[in-house]
């Protein structure tokens, strides 16, 4: 254990003398106040550590004491439904012990050290264990169960193993190793934020995560297992964004990360999860979600923090076999956490005064990501969906961090004020964003939804492209200018544009869409246009198309209940026919 | 008696070094002492062994490296807070400039504050009437919120905020209201246009106002906001008042904050402003809001002048990604006579979705709010392609769309800074409007509310 005293304080960097016993990345405790920090610099016997607290007041010769153990998070049960900051400590039992404001040198431990949870084992006493084997299981909330696994790294066999109610600190089982020890297993373990969960191989994605939002599952779709950056200027819904997948994505646990952002988004969060119903499984969506928040009024180095203890503990999930989602909201202001302890330091600065190895670290963060075989003797198979928002400065995505987070993800949901401006809601656009593993999902979504699906998704994607296309003429010579054809074309792309795409997430029905139903929407857009290029043919009118009294109904099908789609799509689809017969009869005539 | 420093090794713009201190510790509060007599402020910014760094909250003017003094307070910046201090005028360091006497304060707190846990926040849902249209049927303002207005020089977002303090109410309650002004490096006429405004009202009896003028020291002004808002978590989460806070100009407590920044030689971000920008900046936002068991609300509306109208300029960009939402004025709508020359369509209330509806405004209010923005933007598109086209070129519906921008321009958001419309008036208003097009292009109102408001 090594103790020094504080030599420098430079607003959340604190360089401590006497230290050359400590590791880097040590956790330090600073002060009589015992305010939390970490390594994160040595020279000689001087090192430079970087404060998760407020360091007003901290001065020369306090004393400064190594823990000798990097940051780690507590995993076990109690996490889901809670609301941690940066550095896993409780906001709510914050609250209970200090108020209403974050004070100083508070400790409580991440989890609930008293409370018992019933453990059921799955093993018994002679089985041959290794690490990520399961032993039991508790349930912790009506949708999770979570699975108590060996710690990594330990083998050998069961001495005993018993079930009944315990704390995550009791001993359920021990575990005689080969080389003659034992060991206790209790239902927490611990695990160091910096360093990734061990697997045992990464399989490439095969899977879309199903997120509900037309604009991502059908023309910017991400798999499970994935990465996905949402960049836009402010104002143009990412939070929104994110907010919509951590509520209906299709994942078992749902891991959000509010980093530097607005502390009234996750107080929404908090308001709000609880009383949303799962589509899937009926209950409530706090029961899966474990939300960490340093809002931007809060410490800065434990921003820098936070992602890390997120991202750990969303691989705790994926080992037990889980689909877990990851949001970071957002890896903009991480950056920033980043740049302002490297400007400290004085690191030679590269790109707009971001530290050289900002790419670097981006890119070991995103490839946390990913769907794995993970460890033990059972071979399951786990997910961890990684989704971060981007802030860039002004919305030019050509600032380091967007370019950075470009260079790794897959998939790229570009946000755009002035579809924001329209109140064009998911705000993303349709030509400049990406998804490369529309491919790879190619027979997913045919088999699983409909043969059909690709087709139709091109066709969009197509008329959407055209559409951009003709505008560029209509700007130049006018709609009068336009054939015919290419009038209807651009009133199918609006269809598309405000029929299909536009969504409203603040509507109970649109909010979220089941993969039939964007089907048969994506159809529905499609049929008005077929069947009027069929009647332009006859010579009826492209007015006459335009103003169809049906494609009002069109317009209103995203609130129809799944239920009632299949007679409300008959029904239009019949009137459709009536009403462009009645005008091919009137041209007859 | 704290130790006395004879010590100062460099003054430099707004920093100065003090060798051999002891016992100093980081953000702490001191007192320069010259050889007249007079007293200034400063902070320690660094501390490195025996050597602190420090800022002033002064000028820098006669101070002496021979027989000026230094002394550490042992404490940070803090505020003597009190009821009495509605109705009276203080400098940007919180000391009376009103003639009045001290305030013998009630508790003394840090002007920095504590962040605010998340998990005790409340979210803010109570709706606030402004009076103004284009703010409260489309970019509706609630309690608790922070809502900058983003302007420009030249543009009349004084008389825009005076306007929100003047009306600003929520329906059916009393509940005790307070207003705090802070003024940092603007004209003395722009502060005594708020002074008269809230004199005209009555409302000076209700308001603590901190002034730093353009002449006055710009370090200074990194204090105010922090005074002001200090005083108002006081009138609000001790008080249970309701505080509508106004910071005046966020442009010039930015260009302070760049200053100190170059001073200390610190490796610059965007446009020379410090890469520590975006949290400072946070640290005063952040201060609005509700708490769990408390009464009282921090409603905030700072101000910016965007430096050559640049919406993408470091500040208005970093205030938008913390604030929720903005206001935007625009100088071709100021051109055109439109008054406020609010632009509606980049300007948005992040929270508005939780303060409109049954119950709070009017079942309606959602759809209609969507349906004109979205109206409008087409209409705007319109419009421009009939400047370069000509009428002609216009589809039918399009020269509707085109009709209804240019009116609901003059009547839904030209007002005039003294009328004060109730929802239902500005809810009405929209309507109207909306019935120049035709029914089926209103796609985003529900059918029962088309049935009941919708006349053609």
């Amino acid at each position: 254990m090594s103790k020094g005293t504080i030599k420098k304080v430079a607003g959340p960097l604190v360089i401590a003398e006497g230290m050359r016993d400590a590791n880097m990345f040590d956790v330090v405790r600073v002060s009589e106040q015992r305010l939390i920090g970490e390594i994160i610099e040595i020279h000689g016997d001087q090192a430079s550590v970087q404060v998760y607290e407020e360091t007003s007041g901290l001065g020369p010769g306090e004393p400064v004491e190594s823990t000798g153990a990097p940051l780690s998070v507590e995993l076990g049960p109690g996490l889901i439904g809670s609301i941690f900051d940066g550095i896993q400590r409780p906001l709510e039992e914050i609250m209970k012990a200090t108020g209403n404001s974050l004070k100083r040198g508070v400790e409580i431990p991440a989890l609930d050290h008293k409370k018992k949870w019933h453990f059921k084992p799955l093993k018994k006493a002679g089985d041959k264990v290794t690490g990520g084997d399961i032993l039991g299981t508790v349930q912790e909330t009506e949708i999770v169960l979570h699975k108590i696994m060996v710690p990594n790294g330990l083998m050998g066999k069961l001495r005993s193993i018993k079930e009944g109610d315990y704390t995550i600190e009791e001993t359920v089982a021990v575990v005689d190793t080969p080389n003659g020890s034992s060991q206790n297993i209790a239902l927490m373990q611990k695990w160091p934020v910096r360093v990734g969960r061990p697997y045992q191989q990464k399989l490439s994605p095969d899977m879309p995560l199903v997120t509900g939002q037309r604009v991502i599952d059908t023309l910017f779709p991400i798999a499970k297992g994935g990465v996905a950056a949402v960049p836009g200027p402010f104002g143009s819904g990412k939070t929104v964004v994110q907010h919509q997948l951590a509520k209906w994505a299709e994942a078992d646990i749902v891991v959000y990360i509010g980093c530097g952002e607005r502390g009234n988004e996750m107080t929404d969060v908090l308001n709000e999860f609880p009383e949303l119903k799962d589509p899937k499984t009926g209950f409530s969506l706090m029961e899966r979600t474990v939300l960490i928040a340093n809002t931007s009024d809060m410490p800065v180095a434990a921003r820098e923090a936070s992602i890390y203890t997120g991202i750990t503990i969303a691989e705790y999930f994926r080992d037990m076999g889980y689909s877990v989602a990851l949001m970071a909201d957002s890896t903009s202001r991480w950056a920033e956490a980043l740049r302002e302890m490297s400007g400290r330091l004085e690191e030679m600065p590269g790109e707009e005064g971001y530290p050289a190895y900002l790419g670097s670290r981006l890119a070991q963060f995103y490839e946390r990501a990913g769907r794995v075989v993970t460890v033990g003797s059972e071979n399951r198979e786990g997910a961890l969906s990684v989704i971060g928002a981007v802030s860039p400065p002004g919305g030019d995505i050509s600032e380091p961090v967007s370019q950075a987070t470009l260079r790794i993800v897959k998939v790229f949901w570009s946000l755009d004020s002035d579809l924001a401006y329209k109140r064009h809601f998911p705000a993303v656009n349709w030509l400049t964003s990406y998804s490369l593993y529309v491919d790879t999902m190619r027979n997913w979504f045919n088999d699983k939804v409909n043969p059909d699906w690709m087709n139709l998704r091109g066709r969009l994607m197509r008329l959407l492209q055209e559409e951009a296309e003709l505008n560029e003429i209509v700007q130049l010579v006018g709609m009068d200018a336009l054939s015919a054809p290419d009038r209807l074309k651009l009133e199918a792309s609006r269809s598309i544009r405000e029929d299909f795409l536009h969504q409203d997430a603040f509507h109970e029905t649109d909010t979220y869409t089941p993969l039939p139903k964007q089907f048969t929407m994506m159809q529905l857009v499609l049929d008005y246009y077929d069947q009027a290029v069929e009647a332009l043919d006859k010579g009826v009118s492209v007015d006459d198309l335009v103003k169809l009294p049906v494609r009002e109904r069109i317009g209103r099908f995203k609130y129809i209940e799944e239920k009632d789609m299949q007679s409300e799509y008959q029904a239009i689809l019949k009137a459709l026919s009536k009403q462009i017969e009645e005008l091919s009869q009137k041209e007859d005539f | 008696m704290p130790k006395e420093y004879r010590t100062i090794q460099e003054v430099a713009g707004p920093l100065m070094l003090v060798r051999g201190v002891e016992g100093v510790t980081y953000n702490e509060l001191g007192e320069i002492e010259l050889f007249s007599g007079e007293k200034r402020r400063c902070k320690v910014l660094e501390i490195d062994g025996g050597n602190a760094l420090v800022q002033l909250f002064e000028s820098s003017t006669g101070i002496n490296l021979s027989n000026s003094k230094v002394r550490f307070l042992g404490r940070s910046m803090e505020l003597g807070v009190s009821e009495d201090m509605l109705s009276r005028v203080f400098d940007g360091l919180g000391r009376p400039i009103d003639g009045g006497p001290e305030i013998l304060p009630d508790k003394r707190m840090d002007i920095n504050g504590l962040p605010m846990n998340p998990a005790a926040r409340n979210y803010p849902q109570e709706f606030i009437q402004t009076g103004i249209s284009a703010i409260d049927g489309l970019n509706t303002l609630v309690r608790g919120q922070k809502l900058p207005i983003f302007s420009a020089s030249g543009l009349p977002h004084a008389n825009l905020a005076a306007q929100i303090a003047r009306q600003a109410k929520v329906r059916g309650t009393s509940e005790p209201f307070a207003v705090v002004f802070a003024a940092m490096g603007i004209t003395f006429e722009e502060s005594n246009f708020f002074i008269q405004s809230f004199k005209e009202t009555g409302a000076i009896d209700r308001t603590v106002m901190f002034v730093n003028l353009a002449n006055d020291p710009a370090v200074e002004r990194i204090a105010t906001p922090r005074m002001a808002l200090t005083a108002a978590e006081y009138l609000a989460f001790e008080k249970n008042m309701h505080v509508l806070v106004i910071l005046t100009d966020i442009t010039n407590y930015a260009d302070a904050l760049r200053e100190v920044s170059a001073a200390r030689k610190e490796v610059p971000g965007r446009r020379g402003y410090p890469g520590y920008m975006y949290t400072d900046l946070a640290s005063l936002y952040e201060r609005a809001g509700r708490q769990k068991g408390k009464n009282g609300s921090i409603t905030m509306i700072p101000i910016l002048t965007m430096p050559e109208d640049d919406k993408t300029h470091p500040i208005p960009d970093l205030t938008g990604y913390i604030t929720e939402g903005q206001i935007i004025l625009s100088r071709e709508l100021f051109r055109k006579g439109v008054t406020p020359p609010i632009d509606v369509l980049p300007s948005l209330s992040r929270l508005k979705d939780k303060g409109i509806g049954e119950g709070k405004t009017r079942a309606d209010h959602a759809n209609t709010m969507n349906q004109l923005f979205a109206a409008y933007a087409r209409g705007k598109e319109a419009k421009e392609l009939m400047t370069i086209l000509g009428e002609a070129a216009l589809t039918d519906i399009d020269k509707l769309y085109a009709k209804f921008a240019d009116a609901f321009e003059q009547e839904y958001v030209s007002q005039g800074y003294d009328a004060n419309r109730d929802i239902e008036e500005t809810l009405a208003i929209g309507w109207k409007l909306l019935s120049i097009l035709p029914r089926s292009e209103l796609k985003r109102i529900k059918d029962v509310f088309l049935d009941q408001y919708y006349a053609n």
